[in-house]
């Protein structure tokens, strides 16, 4: 099998199942799934469910069954910065309507897709808890709040920057 | 300046750390209930306190913990829901942000009283860096002897987990928040068992809100009795609100629950007026799933009394004139805001998030969704109106939890109040897709700005 963790993966791996006790070793499964979209490239191939399978002992259909229920993992390829802009009403009635269509123009993407360069993807969600600082969006582990049209600019040409170093 | 219990120290540098929120005094709760008290006199004085459960329900904290089931040999859990999902809503996030060894301290207390020595606060996923300062803060509880084996000498072991969600309203309700630690689905169970007899891994398990456990510290740190005495009738002791939307201030506040409406959205210290010099049109002041009331209900209740942001004067008049105290998540509309579209953001909410296991609520949200829809497009129908209103009453009351009533309130309120606005959108089509229906009779009578 190709896709595995690796020997700083593993450790975390084996920290996250020592919580539950044993024989419980299940309920370590959406922490495993987090670990394992964070390891494996941002999204969950098929063949990423099936190795947290086997490392939990479970059947990988009780993966796929928790993968697919919940909004956070991915299971299709996404741009390295995922935008996941909050839609719902206490955002909406602060602005999140304006952001949204601007994000769109600056990265000429519609929600769920992502640029050609593979750098962002947008995404539509609701509420993520941060109602008083909205508009905003979630990149990665981070809450991006009071969006305006200028800090999109800033935060946009940021991650370009990043990636830029990078290559 | 109202009574703080729970961010009494929020400003204070470093707070976030042990060292300081030790030297401030933390800790010392903890202490004297684990080396002076009983079980039973702990589960006594949150009795006592009268405090009600925080997440939304507001069922008394202390009866709650006295129905847990003690069969010998089988261990039991507490779990600290901080889901926080239900829109409007971002207390829980503040306090775990800047205070987490408060919460610590809370779940240290009320895990003895509870006899869990494995804890678990389940956070939602997104919260992904608070979850680490969690983690930090438990790193330093555990390195200075308060949590572990045999704490304080007492014999009492207790750990306490992080466990992080994946993004679901749903695992906020009790027992999917359950079935989501057990690594499953985020599928409501049937009650009865109640969690308290069969919860997590079919063992003795309390599920309570965030703000509920933090606030165990000052109930123990002064007694239930003295706790009472703040607030009024049976909303005692502090609450914290989330405010957002169309004001000047929006943020976490604690409050007494003596303020009146006007006071906290009006004063300085609260949300400090309506933005932009706006006029005020409606509030949902429990978070999204409670009745949406328009400024005149809001600030007076329907028979002219002010009206105060507490549990029992929130829901003054009921469901035909009145509210809920709910989440604490207060959520402002202004003059320009449109109801119908407000209501529509909610539906889409609410059917995103419906785990579908119940056919009313899983067609029933969809149902909602498109004919909101539709009204707002300028497509609607004046039959589509009580088409709206007929579904919402099939839904309510007839699914497994209560999401299926979470998702039917609030368009049945926004009919009932806002009924005239949703008729302007059908009979102005076209007008309706580029102006609002406005303010209308439903303006607070009190704050015209000149
Ligand atoms: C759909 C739904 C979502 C809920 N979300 C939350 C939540 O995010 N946080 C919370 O504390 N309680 C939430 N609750 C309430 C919980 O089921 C439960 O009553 C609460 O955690 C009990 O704690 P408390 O008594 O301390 O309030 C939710 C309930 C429902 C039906
Ligand atoms: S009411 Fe809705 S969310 Fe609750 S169990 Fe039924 S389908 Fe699931
Ligand atoms: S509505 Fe956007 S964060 Fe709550």
């Amino acid at each position: 099998m190709s896709l595995q963790f690796n020997n700083e993966q593993m450790t975390e791996f084996k920290r996250l199942v020592a919580r539950y006790p044993e024989g419980k070793q299940k309920s370590a499964l959406l922490p495993v799934l987090h670990l394992a979209q964070d390891s494996f490239g941002g999204w969950l191939p098929t063949e990423a469910m099936d190795y947290v399978a086997i490392l939990l002992n479970i059947e990988p259909i009780e993966v796929y069954e928790v993968a697919t229920f919940y909004s956070m993992y991915n299971l299709k390829p996404v741009g390295k910065f995922v935008f996941e802009v909050c839609q719902t009403g206490p955002c909406m009635i602060s602005g999140s309507e304006n952001i949204i269509t601007y994000i769109q123009t600056q990265l000429g993407i519609q929600p769920g897709e992502t640029t050609k360069d593979g750098i962002f993807t947008l995404k539509l969600v609701e509420c993520l808890g941060a109602c008083g600082y909205a508009p905003m969006m979630q990149v990665g582990k981070i809450y991006r709040e009071h969006l305006t049209k200028e800090k999109v600019d800033a935060i946009i040409a940021e991650y370009r920057m990043q990636v830029a170093a990078q290559n | 300046m109202g009574v703080k219990l729970l961010l009494e120290k929020a400003n204070v540098p470093g707070i976030r750390t042990y060292d300081v929120y030790r030297r401030e005094g933390g800790y010392a709760t903890a202490e004297k209930a684990l080396k002076e008290m009983t079980i039973e006199s702990i589960v006594e004085e949150v009795k006592k306190s009268g405090l009600r459960g925080r997440g939304g329900a507001g069922f008394p904290a202390g009866m709650k913990w006295s129905f847990i089931a003690k069969p010998e040999g089988v261990p039991r859990h507490l779990v600290c829901n901080a889901d926080e999902s239900e829109p409007g809503t971002f207390k829980d996030r503040y306090l775990m942000e800047f205070l987490p060894h408060l919460l610590l301290e809370g779940l240290l207390i009320s895990s003895f009283a509870l006899g869990s020595n494995d804890t678990y606060i389940y956070i939602r996923g997104e919260y992904a860096w608070v979850a680490d300062i969690l983690e930090e803060a438990i790193v330093e509880a555990t390195k200075n002897g308060w949590l572990g084996k045999n704490i304080l000498g007492t014999g009492f072991d207790c750990m306490i987990h992080v466990h992080r969600g994946a993004g679901a309203y749903i695992c906020g309700e009790e027992t999917a928040l359950i079935e989501s630690l057990e690594g499953k689905r985020g599928n409501p169970r049937i009650k009865p068992p109640f969690p308290a007899i069969q919860g997590l891994w079919m063992r003795p398990t309390v599920v309570n809100n965030v703000e509920t456990l933090a606030a165990v510290v000052p109930i123990i740190k002064m007694g239930g009795d003295e706790y009472a005495k703040i607030g009024v009738g049976r909303s005692t002791g502090t609450k914290l609100i989330s405010a957002c939307g169309n004001i000047n201030k929006p943020g976490v506040y604690e409050i007494d629950m003596t303020i009146s409406v006007e006071d906290f959205i009006y004063s300085d210290e609260y949300c400090g007026g309506i933005a932009n010099g706006k006029r005020l049109k409606a509030c949902i002041p429990g978070g999204s799933s409670v009745p949406i009331l328009p400024a005149n209900l809001l600030l007076k209740t329907a028979k002219g009394e002010t009206r105060y942001m507490n549990y029992e004067s929130l829901s003054d008049g009921g469901f035909a004139t009145g509210s809920m105290m709910g989440s604490g998540g207060f959520i402002i509309l202004d003059e320009d805001q449109c109801i119908v579209k407000n209501t529509l953001t909610l539906a889409r909410f609410y059917r995103h998030e419906s785990c579908g296991q119940c056919s009313p609520c899983r067609e029933g949200t969809g149902w909602m969704e498109k004919i909101l829809q539709k009204i707002e497009s300028g497509k609607g129908e004046v039959s589509d109106i009580d088409l709206l209103w007929d579904i919402q009453r099939k839904i309510e009351g007839n699914t497994i939890c209560p999401l299926g009533d979470a998702a039917a309130w609030p368009v049945a309120a926004a009919i009932r109040h806002f009924r005239d606005e949703f008729e302007w959108h059908i009979h102005n089509r076209a007008l309706s897709q580029t102006s609002n229906f406005g303010l209308q009779h439903y303006a607070d009578p009190i704050h015209v700005p000149a």
